[in-house]
């Protein structure tokens, strides 16, 4: 579950549904029953939406945000009322739990969801489009396919050739510090693999933890983020998408390379990081307690104090087989997709087209600046130079990966590859018998 | 012995005399009040409780994504033989769940017990300490997660702060929920610190109601403190102990909102697997599978009524000889 923007589910709208998934499922484990489980969510997702948009049938167009947290609420907030301005439609607005909002999001789509709902782009999207729960949107792409690149195209369609999905905007992955620290220190980013390995090795000589990192919680997502460069750089593109596909087997020995790679920056973590959250993590880098962390650019939401944002600079993960380079990053993108259960399917897509202009994302980007805007066309003129070399980093790049959550099965990844890299990485060995577990349980998820 | 020998009250019952049969004679309008008196709740039960609990079981042999009706199909034995053969946290989920009915039933029930004796005294101060220590109880135990997530919190928390084991580059740092040795511990600490009120209220309320002549009688008889509550004040307090022994094995096996909490949504974090968890993580998420997930639940199901059912019976056996 790779967003930008995470915290506790006790925030924002979302706590009233954590409580009553939790009572329902205590009941459910009480009685066992399960069965209950699917439409009672359902059912849960669409009392909730009834209560916050005022109730009452109405021809406005409903919207389901899962920016819940401060600063993407307040910028799809700014985001729906551009588009009152500019259109004179009124959108009613549901914000609901960030991590509730995916993990119930199967019976969401199933109960009486929003018609337009913010999701994310690729395995994620293309999952919910097969199963007939999204709607197509050719009809918005014609108007709006001009304004994007081929790759964000790519992002956007099913499996089937259709169009379900209209990205807002993405963000890198990388390897960020302080550029104070850096100088100070006189540390230079590195771009190959023994140069990295060698300056982590100088930040702990100097005291400092060298890679922050923080997976406790249900932060356990943010360790792919070093798995998959490792894959990506080592491997290369093709067997990652095979890997993550579940095509070929996680026991192939290609893969051992990756834990040993993985096995070398293990003494240079931060000690506690499976009771760190990644936010305390980031914390550890803006306080100079780390040298440096992998992360995405959404780290920047973490920045209480504006004036550290300057100080924030990130460099591309190194190259390890020179073959692959670093011709890959990981940006996973954001968007808006329009649900099969819509009632308003042509406002809707009004919307949609309106989104995919790069004034929309201007408007979003002006108020949540840890991302870089999907659309060629997007005014760059006012990004940040965080922005301006994301931007850079993602328009060169030769492939762009989501994340390992988005490309692959989401329950496959966080019920058994996280968790298996979590137990991993408390005492790393040579990773065959963790990978063995993982291939033993792949059959179960990728069945067809 | 002779201080236990008319605890219950038995004999008096015996030589009282006896009550006149009821009337047997009900009104049609009677007759109507209680079939819905009895009707609803048991129409309830059964459509809530029973049916998707056989459902459930049902359910537990097929493969199914959740989406639609048309996606399910029938495996047959398939998800237990995965479960007990190639689910990696099934076994030490199994494991945490008897570890913390075992030590909820060895540290905080008597615990709570002991509390509520020493209340019970009459000591100074009763009420304050009363409300004091049963206020965790009042929290959700979601709540009393949260606390003591703060708590542990390894870098600003309170425990290691106090401690002076904060610093992650230190020797003696301490990640209470993220050390999978430790975790289990540390939750069950704050389990614990929630338990102990409940039961100290729940015995206190047995305690008041116990009649003070059986105390006289016992202290009349000789017998000191610990005799009189061991062998007079517990044994008259029967329905109380079944009552707390219950829900202590009821407790343990539901564990879930806690641990949710504290070890993350995601909730598979090593050393703090538990069935309730796992049930969770398959059957809610992006890509649940309520067929596997049905299975675990099954398996708790069947665990649950085995430990409640094998102990009621006992229980009424004994009541029957005794």
């Amino acid at each position: 579950m790779s967003r930008g923007s995470r915290t506790t589910p006790i925030s924002g709208d979302g706590s009233g549904l954590v409580t009553d998934r939790r009572t329902l499922l205590r009941a459910s484990l009480g009685g066992a029953g399960l069965l209950l489980a699917a439409p009672a969510l359902a059912a849960c997702g669409g009392k909730s939406s009834a209560a916050s948009s005022g109730g009452g049938g109405g021809g406005n167009l409903t919207f389901g945000s899962d920016g819940s947290d401060p600063t993407p609420r307040k910028a799809y907030g700014a985001l729906t009322a551009a588009y009152t301005a500019a259109s004179g439609m009124q959108v009613r607005t549901n914000v609901l739990d960030h991590n509730t909002f995916s993990q119930q999001i199967t019976a969401y789509l199933q109960g009486t969801p929003e018609d337009v709902v913010t999701w994310f782009a690729g395995y994620r999207m293309q999952f919910f489009a097969a199963k007939n729960l999204l709607h197509p949107i050719d009809d918005v792409w014609d108007t709006i396919g001009a304004g994007f690149s081929d790759a964000a195209k790519k992002l956007s369609k099913g499996l089937d050739g259709k169009t379900y999905f209209v990205p807002l905007y993405n963000y890198p992955w990388g390897v960020f510090y302080r550029k104070s620290l850096f100088q100070a220190k006189g540390y230079q980013p590195t771009a190959d693999w023994d140069s990295f390995v060698a300056l982590c090795a100088q930040m702990k000589k100097d005291g400092l933890s060298p890679l922050a990192a923080g997976f406790g919680g249900g932060d356990s997502w943010t360790n792919l983020g070093t798995f998959d460069y490792l894959n990506l750089r080592i491997n290369g593109y093709d067997f990652h998408m095979q890997l993550m596909g579940g095509k070929v087997s996680w026991s192939d020995p290609r893969l051992n390379a990756v834990m040993d790679h993985w096995r070398q920056l293990a003494p240079y973590l931060e000690p506690g990081a499976s009771g760190r959250k990644w936010q305390d993590a980031a914390q550890s880098v803006f306080d100079k307690k780390s040298g440096m962390t992998v992360t995405g650019l959404f780290m920047g939401q973490a920045i209480t104090d504006d004036s550290l944002r300057e100080d924030i600079d990130f460099f591309a993960f190194p190259a390890i087989d020179p073959t692959n380079g670093q011709d890959a990053v990981e940006a996973p993108t954001d968007g808006f997709v329009l649900s099969a259960k819509a009632k308003h399917v042509d406002a809707g897509k009004k919307m949609l087209e309106w989104i995919g202009t790069s004034a929309a994302e201007t408007v979003y980007a002006n108020v949540d600046p840890s991302n870089v805007g999907a659309s060629t066309k997007a005014d760059t003129s006012k990004y940040n130079a965080l922005q301006q070399k994301s931007a850079q980093m993602i328009a060169s790049a030769k492939y762009i990966t989501q994340f390992g959550d988005r490309d692959s099965d989401p329950g496959f990844i966080s019920a058994v590859v996280e968790p298996g890299f979590a137990q991993w990485l408390a005492s790393p060995d040579d990773g065959a018998s963790t990978l063995k577990k993982i291939e033993s349980q792949r059959s179960q998820y990728f069945t067809s | 012995m002779a201080i236990t020998a008319d605890v219950t009250g038995k004999n008096a019952k015996n030589a009282a005399p006896r009550r006149r049969p009821r009337t047997r004679v009900l009104s049609f309008g009677d007759k109507v009040f209680l079939t819905v008196l009895i009707g609803v709740p048991l129409l309830a039960l059964l459509a809530f409780v029973w049916l998707p609990a056989l459902a459930s079981v049902a359910i537990s042999f097929t493969q199914w994504d959740g989406i639609g009706l048309s996606s399910i199909h029938w495996v047959g034995l398939q998800n237990y033989k995965n479960i007990f053969t190639n689910y990696p946290p099934f076994w030490p989920a199994v494991e945490h769940n008897i570890i913390w009915m075992a030590f909820t039933a060895l540290v905080p029930t008597p615990a709570g017990i002991f509390l509520a004796y020493q209340l019970d005294r009459k000591i100074r101060f009763s009420r304050f300490y009363q409300m004091a220590i049963f206020v965790p109880v009042v929290l959700s135990t979601a709540v009393v997660g949260f606390i003591w997530e703060i708590i542990y919190d390894p870098d600003n928390g309170l425990l290691n702060s106090a401690l002076g084991t904060n610093n992650p580059a230190g020797k003696h740092y301490i990640d209470w929920l993220g050390n999978p040795h430790l975790n289990l511990w540390a939750v069950l600490v704050a389990s614990a610190w929630r338990h102990t009120g409940y039961v100290m209220i729940l015995y206190l309320a047995g305690l008041k109601s116990v009649d003070p002549s059986l105390r006289e009688a016992a202290a009349i008889d000789g017998a000191n403190g610990r005799q009189t509550f061991l062998r007079v004040i517990v044994p008259a307090m029967k329905p109380i102990n079944v009552t707390i022994i219950v829900i202590t094995v009821m407790e343990s096996l539901r564990a879930f909102d806690m641990v949710y909490v504290l070890s993350g949504n995601n909730g598979s974090k090593q050393g703090l697997e538990l069935l309730s968890l796992l049930i969770t993580n398959n059957t809610v998420g992006e890509s649940p599978r309520p067929g596997y997930g049905s299975a675990l639940a099954t398996v708790l199901l069947v665990v649950s009524l085995a430990a409640i059912v094998t102990f009621l019976v006992q229980n009424f056996r004994k009541e029957r000889r005794a």
